[in-house]
Formats: C-alpha cells, structure tokens, sequence
C-alpha cells in the first residue's frame, strides 16, 4: 500500500551470500586486489623455494649494498639479503594478521550475535565490556603485555586481536539485532526451532558477510601494528619480519632510502590490497547500490520514447490551480532508465479536490512530486507543460519554481513521523519556514504558528510548539505537518496519502479537517491515495491511475456509478466495505454443495 | 539533563576504576618478576630478593592493589623502579608533548573532514567524493607510523619544509612549536580525515533520503537551510567517529613520537615496557582513560544536545 | 467447519489475560484481563487500533509474549506459560502468518528451504519434507518450481502465499493470522483473503485473524471481537458487529471507516460527525 518514492521493483539487491563470489569476480578493482593479496600469500607460503639466500646469513660484503644481479633488492645494514628477508617476512605478517583477526573473531562474533540475539541483560554486560575495551588505547596494554612475555609474538597477536573483537562484536550485534526483529525469526520460533537452529541458520547466514568485511579491514589493522610493534623492537626478532625491516631502514634513512623503501612498500601494497578486497565486498553486500552512472548531455538529450497522452484537462489554463500537461517522469537505474509516469494530463481548480488514485507502482506519488519540484537526485520528470496558478512554471528558473513552495503550494506528506525532522523542536520546524520564506519576526512567526495549530485541533499550542517530534503522537504530528502545509496560505495543497499510516478513528478526523480547511481556505486539493472509501469521501473529481498512466479521469459521481474502465470497477469492488460477509458466502457454497475449488 | 549529565559522569567513573584496575592485575600477572629487568641478568639472587622488598613486591598482591589505588586515587602514582623518579612528575612533564599532536590532529581532522564531507555529501556523484572513496579505503588502513615515515621522506628530507626530528616547547617559540608538530599531527589525522569526511558523505546521503528532507524543502526552505538540518541529522555518527578515533590517535602517537623524536609519552612507553616499570606504565594507563573519558563524556553531552532523544534513554 | 460454537469444546480458550510491557522502569499494560474462544473450524476475528492489544494477544497465545496473569488453553491442555519443549510440541498444532511479506521470509534461503524447515525441525525425513511442499504450493495456488527460488523473485502477494504455505506445512489446527492482508494491494487482499476461506473450508483449520479492517473481517471472520486500549470491548457474530455494533467504539469505529460510495460515504460522515459531537472532540 506503501507508493514506494524511488521505485524499488527489479533493482532490489540480490540478497548477502548468494553468488556473491562471482559477482566479486566481475569487479576488476577486486579481482586487481584479490590477485596482490594472493602473491603476497603465495611469496609468504613458499619462501623457502622463492628466496634466493638465507634471510639470517650475514654477508659483510653485502652491507647496504645497492641491489644488483642476486641481489635484486640489495642488503640491509647487518649485510643480509633484503629480498629473502622480505619474502619470508611476509609469513611472519600474514602469520600474525590471522592469529589477530582469528583471535577477534572467536571473542567478538559469539559475543555479539549472543548480545543481539537475546537482548537484555546479556546485551547489556557484553556491550559495556566491549566499550571498555575500545576506551583503553591498545598500543599501551600491548607494551605491557610485551614486558611480561618476553615479547612472545603469538601471545602479542592474540593481545592485538582482543582489541580488534569490538569491531567484530559490534557488527555482529548489529546484524544480529536487525534480524531478531525481522518476523521470519518469530516465524521459525513458532515453526518449533530451538534457539541453536535458530542462530545456525537464520542468524550466522546474516553476520557472515560483514564479518568476512571487518577481516579484511581488521587484517590491515593487525599488520599495522604488528609491524609498528616489529618497529619499536618488540617481538622475535629472529624471524624475518617487516617492521624490523623498516626500523633499519629508519636508521639509515637519510643514507640508503631504499633500505626503507622495500618493507615499506611491501606492507603498504599488501594493506591496500586487503583495504580494496574489502572495500569490493562491502560494495557488493551494502544494500544501498553505487550511485547510478552519472547522466551524459548526450543522453539528457536522447529522443524520447513516444508515449500517448493519458487523462484530461477539464479546466481553462487560467482557471486552473494545477495543470499537467503529458508528464514523464523515469529513474536512473544501474539497468538503464525506468520509466514510472507514461504521459500523464491533469488538472484542478481552485476549490477543487482532485484525487489521484491507484494502486502501489502506479507513478501516483511520482506526479505530484514531479509538479512540486520535488523529485529524488535520480529522478527525471519532462512534461509539455506544468502550470501553477495558471502561470506556466516551464518559464522560471530552479530558484524562481522553489519560491513556489511554501507560498502558493502547501504539501502534507504520509507518514507523520518520519516527517518531522527528530532533531528540532515543533516550534522550530513550524516558525523557521515563516521567518525564512515569509519574512516574519521571530514574535510573527511564533504567533501564526500558534494560531495554525489552534485551528488543526491542538488545544495547547505552546505545550506542542516546545515538544520535540518523538514526544508527541502519530495523529497529533499529522495535524502539526497539515498546520505546516497552510501556514503559509497556499491556493494549493497537495497531500501525498495523508492518511494511510493514521488509524481509522484518526483518519476520519484528519479528513475532517482538510475538508474544513480547504473549504476555509478556498484552497485547491490534491490527495493521493488508494483507499476508494477516502475518495469517495472527499474528492469532486478522480484520476484513476495504472502502469504510470490515468486510466480514467470524472466526477467522483459518476466514476463510483458508472465506471469506464473494468480496472476502475475491480478496484471499486475490492475495496472489501460492502462485499459479502462470511455468513453470507458460507450460505452460498453450502447452497452450492461445499465444492472447495472453482 | 543534570540527571543525564552526572549518569555519564558516574559511569565514566567506573569505567575509569574497573579498566585501570584490570591493568594494575595484568601488568602484575604478566611481568611477575621484575627484577631481572631492572638489575640485569648478572644479579645475584639475593640482590634481586632485596630489590623485591625494597619495591614491596613480596606483600600479598591485593594489598599492593590497594595501596596502588589508595594512593592513585590522590593523583600519586608512586615512583618509577629505573630512577625513583615520581611517576606524576614524568608524565606532567611529557603529557602536554602528546597532547599537543593528538589535540591537533583531532582538530584537523573534525575540520578538514567535515568540509570535504559536506562538500562531498552535497555532490556525492562529484570528482571530490571519488577521490574521497579512494582515500578512505586506502587511508584508513594504512598504520600512522607508516604514514609518518612516508612523510618525513618526502617533507622532511626530499624538500626539507619541516624539521624531520625534535619538538621545540611552545613556551619556546610558537611557529617553531607548530613546526615541529605539523608533520606528526598530519600523519596521524590523514586516516582519520577520510573517516570522518566518509561518514559524513554516508550520513549525508541517509539523511537525505529521509521523509522530512522533501518536507521541509516542499516547506520553501532554500538549499543551505536544508542542509544545516541534514548536517545535524547525520553528525552524531560521525561525532561518535571522531571520539574513537581520539583513542586510537592516543595510541597511534606512541610510535609516531618515537618516528619523530618527540619527547612525548611514547618513548616513556616504550623504555617503561622493556624493563618492567610497573608504575610509570600503570600511571600513563590511567592518565590516557581519563583523556578517553572526559572525550566520551564531552561526546555524550553533545550527542544529547544535538539529538534530544538520546538524553531519554 | 461448524460455524456454529454451542456445544463444542473450544479449540482455545483464553480466559482473564493480562500482559505487561516493561519499558525501562515503567510498566506498561498491553492486555487487561481478556477472554475469548475459537472453536474448530472457527475463524474468529480481532479488530482494533494501533495500541489496543490485539496484536499481543496473538503474540500471548504463540509464546511471543511473557503473561502476567491468566490462562491459554488450546486443546484442553494449558499453555499459558509453556516454554522450551513444550512450546515447540505446540509447533505442530499452532501456527502464524505475519503481516509483512517482506520481513517474514528469510531473504537468504530458498522457498524451499523455507517452507520445509518445520518439517525437518520436527524430524521428517527430507524426502517426506518435499512432497509436503510440493502439495502445500499447490494447496496455495503457486507453481512447483517456486521451491527453487528466492523470496526476494516474488511480489508482496505471492510473498504471502508462500508465508501461508509455512504455516499450513504442519497441518495445524490453529493459525494466528497477524494482519495478513494488511500491507497488499486492495486487488491482491482480495485473492488472499479468499485463498484464507479455502483453506479453511479444505482443511478445517481454525484461524485468529487480526486486523484493523472491518471490511477485511466482515469477509472472513465468523465472529468478531473488538479490542480497544487492551480490553475486549465487544464480541458477537460478524454481521451483528460489521453491521449494527452495540458499543460505542464500535460504532465509531465502523462510522470512521470510509466507504466507497460517494452518497453512503456522506450519510456515514454524517452518522460519525453526529456520534463526534456527541462523544466531544478528543485530540488524538
């Protein structure tokens, strides 16, 4: 029921898991990194073979020895071969970035899911620990630790690998989180799972992929301070291992550059390639997509697909409050364009209520935000014409439509909460647009809101104008966005489904009141909606939309009595009101002998 | 808000007690012994038996906990075992070192992140926000030190714009105090530059994908209005960053210090950690969780201002 | 099947319940002390508002929600407080169909998968666990080689066919239906909402069905009771409480909800302004 704003169908993310591994291999940054990240494991795993010389034997001669035919790299400054040392200090690094990333994961993942999953109490110890944990500055328990272990390089990993478990926990008890509200697992508990089967299948499908992220990203981060350890002199110091490398190269930096250079672009290379791997998946996981490819002049200019006229224009230009003449609007999309609003025509006059009614994807929303100007980045509307006013908006500049807003157009959005921005009080969401777009004086301002309030049925105006929006109720908020949309007079309101997230109880008191208003007013009305009753209660006339196209337009009269389009008719129909009852249908399959399937 | 204010003080307080207990036993239970590490290998046994009375390491280690914590509590964190120096006097004298870089560094990094956040987040499609992407992948990963001597390469030694080594005292001179800090701070802000500019340009784009966005540009609002509303809407998160960050920068500048010869609480550390001085180690502990504290207390009282919400849970 | 209740035993039986919410230090009281029965075959409706209970009463009877005080008993044994073991025993005979056809289908496995995890939680063999899939699709109108795709291929409807078919998987005798309808298309509610009378008149199942359409109730409910603000304010035959309800909120109720006929719409917006003026303007 929910007109989704950017149109969801077709362009819905495959979901975590599921051919992630071929669709990471159609990304050439990824498979560039992967490939770098591969070489570094291969040189790692098979030093022995690979290095042309003892890391440890030391060869005076070679001294800092520029590189040259065996000696590719040259020598350090105890005279051993920097290559070789290279080579297998890249066991040493990959060495210590698993124990630390295997170490985070065995504390942070149960914990978290554990924490997400049960809630309560549980979530509250682990997460206060987690916080403890991410408040101590690592690098100084590490020098303690190291102090008390004679620098055992193990023990050092796992000690960095318990500061890294935070990032695991709080992934996995976000993750965690999200799906325990989601109703398949109230679903599978009511199925009889146990909590076990639960966590195995449901709960772990859905933390795997972030945490196989956080490795690559946590890997990087154990290197670093792996090596930055190795720099400091901490740890075995008899194994090949990069950050010795670069501490001897520190020292003779001013000298022999490139004695830094090599271990530093080894772990550097190597952190980029883990930092990209990582980077591909989040990408390629995230439910949000890439920006959709950046539109060329070209195709602004593309010819358009022909599409016919659909609706009607009832009303003179002059006489009209609202006029749309052969809208289009269509999205950018990674698959192309996609179209939403085919060639739609319509019109309102002043004290007129309009409603466009239809169904979820039918590109209703699309054309009133299209007339206001309102659309998303990724959207595009083209129309032979819009008229506001009888003035022809065609002819005004970006800034000069925007004026429009808030002045002439009043809008009133569906779902009330979200409409209102948490972070600002009632009062300053009502007054800022008045003082900033009407002038007014902060007193003004404060003064018309009241008032505006008083009239939308708020008996303590200055009680709600000091509220923030979490603190007041769904239908109250709905009555502060419908006093927002008129403060500023408009000839025309447009509502986008006001009433559809509203309790019926509510709903019928918010329609009261546009109906009152707009009488008041003299305003000219726009509801969007897909409730007939909603129609039938408010509109004079209709514009029955589908696919992106008005399928009938008339009199609200004369659409309920006779309706032209046998969609129109089902719709009118389903609207289950006046169907039969349960009482009556069973009478009637008893009558007809309990034949189950037609 | 007083009642919000002191529940944050209070469990900022027990956070400080409970983690600075927990290193007081581990340094204990890791080190055990050490006086090989003061004395060297050559000590007799009963030298190293003297030195332990001497430092009351033979007493039960619960009573030298709370004797550590009855006086730490006072601000004495004893004497150092290398040089019975007073443990507070050293860091006094080192702390304002450290500080001076993770305080600059964090200050350019609020700055120079959030504008290229919100230039980025404005035109998220724009040659700024690729850039950006790039960066923060690469950035964010890459180690401080590695960073730093990267720096000192090029700016130090190829073009000699700053001093590669040494810190001049602002009391000293003030540009020569910038100077000598420039480098460390920007080595060690880069990683968290892209962090926070990223999660202000993520922050950026989810705000303004919400409802309220169009209804308050449908209000008439023009676009730089809008945009201090998004901009409050999507700065906890990247304040929330920003604090972590600060942690990590505390650790980071330990071997950036080192890289760059400043006589901060990073070469203390390190010369504390390779001969076991439980003391001075114990009281930079403290010293830097109370610096986090105060951060997530300054952080918490802000996040409750911007969002109203979070001051009701 | 037997629509009418006098002389049967109740399939549930839910008598004086009450749930509390604890929201940090306060309390708040979802159900204050409700009964109501379901006989077999029955389908018996729950119509109310956001925060009225409705929802948690469904939540109560399904082990979803801790009780305060009260008694559920299904089948004659009780299950005010069953846990573990015993709930997952219940599995068999008592099942659910949510409101949201997007959340309530894990996006991760198959259809197949989904709708056999009952089974093969409850010990049938895989091979046994297929040809009930297989028969359940049929039973709710989709095609065989659903099973082999993914939620996420399937729109709202059919989505909730598919929700449908878990449910029934196991044969139960009772399925709480939560809002069901609630997030589909009017054309698509309709299809749903018969394939729910089917399925009834096929298999016998007794069905909960909350709501806050009385349009939707009025076609599948054989009775109907109205919760309002945690208490069961009324409780009678479907077309005594679609059409002429005896208490006030019921009477708002139905005179609130707009129907689609211009002239009747008026005279009902009359009847409602009417009651409004009466009752005095509340604020909501």
């Amino acid at each position: 029921m929910i007109d989704a704003v950017t149109p969801a169908e077709g362009t819905a993310p495959a979901p975590a898991g599921r051919g992630l591994w071929s669709r990471y291999l159609r990304r050439p940054v990824g498979v560039a990194a992967l490939a770098v990240f591969l070489l570094v494991v291969v040189a790692g795993l098979l030093a022995p073979l690979l290095a042309p010389h003892d890391p440890n034997f030391v060869d005076f001669a070679l001294t800092q020895a520029p590189p040259d035919s065996s000696h590719w790299m040259g020598g350090d400054s105890a005279g051993r071969d920097i290559l070789s040392r290279l080579l297998f200090g890249a066991r040493t690094t990959l060495y210590g970035a698993a124990v630390a990333c295997l170490t985070g994961i065995a504390l942070g993942v149960p914990a978290g899911v554990a924490a997400g999953y049960f809630g309560g109490l549980t979530d509250r110890v682990f997460s206060w620990i987690s916080d403890a944990v991410q408040s101590v500055p690592g690098m100084i328990v590490l020098l303690i630790v190291a102090a008390g272990t004679g620098a055992d390089f193990t023990v050092l990993m796992v000690t960095v690998g318990a500061f890294m478990a935070p990032g695991y926990y709080r992934i996995s008890r976000s993750r965690a989180l999200a799906v325990r509200k989601e109703p398949y697992i109230d679903a599978a508990r009511v199925a009889g799972l146990t909590h076990v089967k639960i966590l195995h299948t449901h709960v772990l499908r859905a933390v795997h992929a972030p945490v196989i992220i956080q490795s690559a990203l946590t890997a990087g981060i154990a290197m670093g301070m792996q090596t930055g350890l190795q720099f400091l002199g901490i740890g075995t110091a008899s194994e090949a291992n990069w950050g010795q490398m670069m501490n001897d190269g520190f020292r003779t930096m001013l000298t022999h550059p490139l004695i830094l250079l090599w271990p530093s672009a080894a772990l550097g290379i190597t952190i980029a390639a883990l930092a990209f791997m990582g980077s591909t998946l989040a990408d390629l996981v995230s439910v949000r997509g890439e920006p959709a490819p950046r539109r060329r002049r070209s195709a602004e200019q593309a010819p358009e697909e022909a599409t016919d006229r659909t609706g009607a224009l009832v009303h003179p230009v002059e006489a009209s409050a609202l006029r749309i003449d052969n809208l289009r609007v269509s999205y950018r999309t990674p698959h192309g364009d996609k179209r939403v609003v085919r060639g739609v025509c319509l019109d309102v006059a002043p004290g007129e209520v309009l409603g466009i009614v239809g169904e979820s994807g039918s590109g209703k929303s699309q054309t009133v935000f299209s007339a206001l100007d309102l659309l998303p980045a990724d959207g595009r509307a083209t129309a032979d014409g819009i008229w506001i006013g009888g003035q022809p908006v065609g002819d005004l500049s970006r800034a000069g439509r925007h004026a429009l807003l808030g002045t002439r157009i009043g809008y009133v959005p569906q779902e009330p909460m979200s409409n209102l921005d948490p972070c600002y009080t009632v009062g300053h969401q009502l007054m800022e647009p008045l003082r900033a777009v009407h002038k007014l004086t902060r007193a003004q301002a404060r003064e018309r809101a009241r008032e505006v309030l008083l009239r939308v049925g708020i008996t303590d105006p200055d009680r709600v104008l000091a509220c923030h929006p979490h603190q007041i109720s769904g239908g109250m908020a709905q009555r502060v966005l419908i006093a927002g949309a008129v403060a500023g007079n408009p000839s025309l309101l447009v509502a986008d489904e006001p009433t559809t997230a509203l309790d019926v109880t509510v709903q019928a008191e918010v329609l009261e009141l546009l109906r009152e208003l707009q009488r008041e007013y003299g305003m000219a009305l726009v509801i969007v909606t897909h409730n007939f009753g909603v129609v039938a209660d408010i509109c004079d006339r209709v514009a029955v939309m589908k696919d992106g196209r008005v399928i009938e337009t008339g009199a609200v009269e004369q659409i309920f009595a006779h309706p032209g389009d046998p969609y129109t008719a089902e719709l009118i129909k389903a609207s289950q009101d006046d169907t039969e009852s349960r009482a009556e249908l069973d009478a009637a399959w008893n009558k007809a002998g309990r034949t189950v399937r037609a | 808000m007083i009642r919000f204010t002191l529940r944050r003080l209070l469990s900022g307080a027990v956070l400080l007690v409970v983690v600075t207990s927990a290193s007081f036993f581990l340094a204990h239970l890791a080190i055990g012994d050490p006086t090989p590490g003061l004395l060297g290998d050559s000590a007799t046994p009963a030298q190293r038996a003297a030195l332990r009375e001497q430092l009351g390491l033979d007493r039960p280690l619960m009573t030298q906990f709370w004797d550590w914590l009855s006086h730490a509590v006072r601000g004495d964190f004893g004497t150092s075992w290398r040089n019975f120096q007073p443990v507070s006097d050293q860091i006094e004298l080192r702390v304002p070192v450290t500080l001076s870089i993770v305080v600059a560094a964090t200050l350019l990094a609020a700055v120079v992140g959030l504008v290229v956040g919100v230039a980025t987040g404005l035109n998220p499609g724009g040659v700024l926000a690729r850039v950006l992407k790039l960066a923060s992948v690469v950035l964010f990963a890459l180690p401080g030190f590695w960073v730093s001597l990267m720096l000192v390469m090029a700016f130090a030694i190829k073009l000699q714009w700053f001093p590669a080594v040494g810190y001049v005292p602002l009391s000293h001179s003030g540009t020569q105090w910038l100077r000598s800090i420039t480098l460390p701070s920007i080595a060690l802000a880069l990683g968290a530059i892209v962090m926070i500019a990223e999660q202000l340009r993520n922050g950026f784009q989810e705000v303004n994908n919400q409802d309220f966005v169009r209804t308050l540009r449908a209000r008439g609002l023009s676009a730089r209005r809008v945009t201090v509303h998004v901009l409050r809407n999507a700065s906890p998160a990247a304040l929330t960053v920003l604090a972590v960050m600060f942690v990590g920068l505390l650790g980071g500048a330990i071997v950036v210090e080192i890289i760059f010869n400043l006589p901060g609480i990073g070469s203390l550390t390190q010369s504390a950690s390779q001969i076991g001085d439980i003391p001075v180690l114990l009281g930079l502990t403290v010293v830097t969780v109370v610096f986090v504290v105060l951060v997530n207390f300054l952080l918490d009282l802000v996040l409750g201002w911007v969002n109203p919400k979070v001051r009701e849970k | 099947m037997n629509t009418d209740t006098n002389g049967d035993a109740p399939l549930l039986d839910v008598a004086d319940l009450v749930v509390d919410y604890r929201r940090g230090r306060t309390t708040f009281r979802a159900l204050k002390g409700v009964s109501m029965t379901i006989a077999p075959g029955e389908c018996v409706g729950l119509v109310g508002e956001s925060g009225s209970g409705k929802s948690t009463l469904g939540k109560a009877i399904l082990g979803l929600a801790d009780v305060t005080s009260g008694r559920i008993t299904f089948a004659g044994s009780d299950i005010t407080h069953a846990k573990g073991a015993a709930r997952r025993k219940l599995a068999a005979d008592l099942q659910v169909v949510f409101q949201d056809p997007y959340g309530s289908l894990d996006p991760t496995l198959t259809v197949g998968q989904i709708l056999a995890e009952p089974l093969t939680a409850s010990g049938t063999s895989r091979a046994a666990a297929r040809t009930a899939v297989a028969e359940m699709l049929d039973h709710v109108r989709l095609p065989a080689d659903t099973v082999t795709r993914y939620p996420s291929e399937f729109s709202g409807g059919q989505r909730q066919r598919i929700a449908i078919a878990r449910a029934l998987v196991r044969r139960p005798r009772l399925i709480v239906c939560d809002e069901p309808v609630s997030a589909l298309d009017l054309t698509t509610q309709a299809a749903v909402i018969d394939l729910f009378i089917d399925i009834q008149r096929e298999t016998g199942v007794s069905y909960l069905f909350v709501s806050h359409d009385l349009g939707v109730v009025r076609r599948v409910c054989h009775r109907v009771s109205v919760m309002y603000q945690g208490e069961c304010v009324e409780t009678g035959p479907n077309e005594t409480i679609t059409r002429n309800p005896g208490h006030t909120y019921t009477q708002r109720l139905l005179l609130a909800s707009p129907v689609a006929d211009p002239a009747r719409q008026a005279e009902r917006r009359r009847s409602w302004l009417g009651l409004r003026t009466a009752a005095g303007s509340p604020v909501p």
